[in-house]
C-alpha cells in the first residue's frame, strides 16, 4: 500500500492528529463514491469541505446512473421522504438550506390516529421543522408540476458537484481489489482505480454482493420489505383533509410496525413498515376506518405509483476495510426511522475519518465504526420500544390511556408534555431511542400514565374533554 | 411563502428577537430578509440586513448572555430555529458542525475591525 509520508508529515505538523494513520489521502488522490443518494452526496460534500479546511485537494467521482429528474420509480430512491426535525436543524447549521422547490410540504405537527381517537401533536415551537421531500421527481402519473420541483437526492448531488465532485452516469456492477487498490467496474467503459472507494449504494443495490465477496468480513445488512405508494389528491384537498401534519397510525394490525401518510404538494405518500408487509396487509390497512377517514368521503383513491423497497433492520457486519468504507443503508441505519439522518451521520463520520485520521482498516475501526455501533446499539433499544408499542396497539385500555394523556397535555403550555415529547421523538426520530426510553422511567411520566390508565378507562367519556377527537364509541363510553 | 417552506413566518416589521431578552436558540433565514437593530441611548441604530441562509442569535448559544440586538422581519420572512440543546449536544460529538458558524463569526469580527478602523480614521481626520 502506498505510504503518503509527505501528507502525514504536513498533517502531524499542523497538529491535526496525534497519531495519524500511515495510509491516507494526499493531494491528487482519487475517491470513488458508488451511489449518488443522500449518503454518497453527503459523504462527497463533507469530504470536500473538510479537505479544503486543511488544504487537501482530492478528486471525487460519484457513480450514479439516475438523474433523479424523471417521474416515477426510474428516477426515485424509493423512500418515504421525510427529513427529520433534528436533521433539518443540523443541515441549517451546516449551511445546507432546503429551498421551497425541494420541500414539497413543511410539516408542523403529527396526527396520531388510533381506534380510540385522533390526537394532534404540534412541534415544540409550532414551526415547520420537518421537510416532506421527493426522493425522485415525483410520482409516475404526476404530470407537469405547477411549481418547480427538485428531488432531495438531486439537490444534494448538485451541492456535491458545486463543491467539485464529478458525476459519472454509470452503473457499477463490480468492485475488485488489484495491486493494493480498489477497482470499480461498470457495464460500460474501462475499470477505474481509486485510492478510496465509499459504497453508498443503499440496501437494494446489486453491487453489495461483489463487495461481500471481497472477503474482508463485510456482511450485507438484514432487510425487511416495506410498502410505499402515492395518491393524487390535489393541493386544496390535502390542505382541507390532511393539512400540514404527518399522519401516523397505531392500529392493531399484525406485522405492522409503523404506518404514515405524508402530504407532499399535490400528492400524499403512504409508508408501511413492518416485518411482513404484503398485499394482504396493505389491503387490511387501507380498509381501516381510521385510515379511510383521512381521505375525502372516506374513499381511498387509486394509487398512482407504488413500490415494495427493502429497508435494513440490522446493521452490516464490518462495513470497512483498507481503502473501502460502506455508508448509509449499505452499512447501518436507524430502525424504522430517519434513514436520511442515518445517511448524514455515517457519511459525516466516514468523511471525518478519511480526512483527519486516514483510510486504513484501523482508522475506520477506531473512528468510523463507533458511530455505526452507537446507531446499532440504539436500535436494540428501539426494538424494545416497538415491542412496547405492539402491546399498546393490541390493548385497548393502554391506547385509551395514551390517547388521554397526550390529548390533555396538548391543551397545556410549558414543559409538562411527557407523553407528547416521547411520541414526538419516537415518531420523528428526533432523539435516540435510549434517551426516549429513559424519559419514560421518570416518576412524573409513570405517575401520569398510571393516572390516565385509570381515568381513561373508568370513565372513557372524559376523553371528549381532551384536545383530541375521540371516536364515537369512546366518547360515549362504549 | 407557503406550504413548501420550513420555519415560522414573521410579518414585515415583526420582532424575531429583542435586544436584552434571554436566548436559548439561534435562527437561520429560510426565505426573505431581516434587519438587525441595536438600541443605543434610546435610538435604534440599524446594524445590518440579513438574507436567505444567514443566521443570527448564535452569540447567545455560546456565551449565555442576553440578546445583543433586535432583529425584525424586513418584508415577510421565514425563520428556522435551531435549539441550543440540539446544537450543543451534537457539537460534542461532531465539532466540525460548528465550522460554518465559526467562519461566519470570524468574518463578522473582521468586518467589525474594518468598521472600527474606518471610524477611528474619521475621528482622527476631524
Amino acid at each position: 500500500m502506498r505510504r503518503s509520508s509527505a501528507s502525514i508529515e504536513d498533517r502531524l505538523t499542523a497538529g491535526l492528529s496525534e497519531r495519524f494513520d500511515p495510509v491516507a489521502l494526499e493531494n491528487g488522490s482519487r475517491v470513488g463514491v458508488i451511489g449518488g443518494g443522500p449518503a454518497g452526496s453527503f459523504f462527497s460534500l463533507f469530504l470536500l469541505k473538510m479537505a479544503e479546511t486543511i488544504g487537501l485537494d482530492v478528486n471525487i467521482d460519484i457513480y450514479e446512473p439516475r438523474h433523479f429528474v424523471h417521474k416515477g420509480p426510474a428516477g426515485c430512491n424509493h423512500c418515504g421522504g421525510i427529513v427529520s426535525e433534528f436533521l433539518v436543524q443540523l443541515l441549517a447549521a451546516e449551511g445546507v438550506r432546503l429551498p421551497p422547490e425541494v420541500v414539497q410540504r413543511g410539516i408542523d405537527s403529527y396526527m396520531l390516529h388510533m381506534d380510540v381517537g385522533t390526537v394532534r401533536i404540534d412541534t415544540p415551537l409550532q414551526e415547520k421543522r420537518i421537510a416532506a421531500v421527493y426522493r425522485g421527481n415525483g410520482p409516475r402519473d404526476a404530470g407537469p408540476a405547477p411549481t418547480r420541483v427538485v428531488g432531495f437526492d438531486r439537490y444534494l448531488q448538485d451541492l456535491a458537484v458545486s463543491r467539485g465532485a464529478k458525476i459519472r452516469r454509470q452503473l457499477v456492477n463490480q468492485v475488485s481489489w488489484e495491486e493494493d487498490r480498489p477497482h470499480v467496474h461498470c457495464s460500460t467503459g474501462p475499470s477505474e482505480v481509486y485510492d478510496l472507494v465509499a459504497v453508498a449504494a443503499g440496501i437494494n443495490s446489486n453491487v453489495l454482493q461483489p463487495i461481500e465477496g471481497l472477503e474482508f468480513g463485510y456482511r450485507i445488512p438484514e432487510a425487511a420489505r416495506t410498502f410505499i405508494c402515492e395518491f393524487h389528491l390535489g393541493e386544496e384537498t390535502i390542505r382541507e383533509h390532511l393539512g400540514t401534519s404527518m399522519h401516523l397510525f397505531l392500529l392493531d394490525i399484525p406485522h405492522l410496525e409503523c404506518a404514515a401518510i405524508i402530504p407532499k404538494g399535490d400528492f400524499v405518500t403512504l409508508c408501511l413498515l413492518g416485518d411482513k408487509i404484503d398485499d394482504s396487509l396493505v389491503t387490511t390497512f387501507l380498509d381501516a376506518p381510521e385510515v379511510r377517514a383521512c381521505f375525502p368521503e372516506a374513499i381511498v383513491p387509486r394509487t398512482v405509483c407504488h413500490c415494495f423497497p427493502r429497508i435494513n433492520i440490522k446493521a452490516a457486519v464490518r462495513p470497512f476495510t483498507d481503502r473501502i468504507v460502506l455508508i448509509g443503508d449499505s452499512g447501518v441505519a436507524r430502525l424504522y426511522k430517519d434513514g436520511i439522518g442515518s445517511a448524514y451521520r455515517t457519511a459525516k463520520a466516514a468523511a471525518r475519518t478519511v480526512v483527519f485520521h486516514g483510510i486504513s482498516d484501523e482508522a475506520f475501526a477506531k473512528h468510523y465504526w463507533p458511530t455505526c455501533k452507537q446507531i446499532d446499539a440504539d436500535n436494540s433499544i428501539g426494538r424494545f420500544m416497538f415491542t412496547v408499542s405492539h402491546v399498546i396497539q393490541k390493548t385497548r385500555p393502554t391506547r385509551r390511556a395514551l390517547f388521554r394523556m397526550t390529548a390533555t397535555e396538548q391543551t397545556r403550555t410549558g414543559n409538562r408534555r411527557h407523553m407528547s415529547s416521547v411520541l414526538w421523538d419516537l415518531f420523528t426520530g428526533s432523539a435516540p431511542y435510549r434517551e426516549i426510553l429513559l424519559r419514560t422511567f421518570r416518576p412524573a411520566f409513570v405517575a401520569r400514565l398510571g393516572w390516565n390508565l385509570v381515568a381513561g378507562n373508568v370513565a372513557p367519556g372524559n376523553l371528549a374533554s381532551a384536545n383530541g377527537q375521540p371516536t364515537n364509541g369512546d366518547a360515549n363510553g362504549h | 411563502m407557503g406550504i413548501r417552506s420550513l420555519g415560522k413566518r414573521y410579518r414585515s416589521g415583526e420582532s424575531i428577537v429583542r435586544q436584552g431578552a434571554a436566548g436559548n436558540c439561534m435562527y437561520v433565514i429560510q426565505e426573505g430578509q431581516a434587519e438587525v437593530y441595536r438600541e443605543e441611548n434610546g435610538r435604534e441604530i440599524r446594524m445590518a440586513v440579513l438574507k436567505e441562509g444567514d443566521f443570527f442569535g448564535e452569540m447567545s448559544i455560546f456565551d449565555r448572555e442576553v440578546r445583543a440586538a433586535t432583529v425584525k422581519a424586513l418584508g415577510d420572512v421565514r425563520i428556522l430555529t435551531i435549539d441550543k440543546k440540539t446544537f450543543m449536544r451534537r457539537i460534542q460529538k461532531d465539532p466540525s458542525l460548528a465550522f460554518d458558524i465559526v467562519r461566519t463569526m470570524s468574518q463578522r469580527i473582521r468586518q467589525l475591525n474594518c468598521d472600527l478602523a474606518e471610524m477611528r480614521a474619521r475621528e482622527t481626520e476631524t
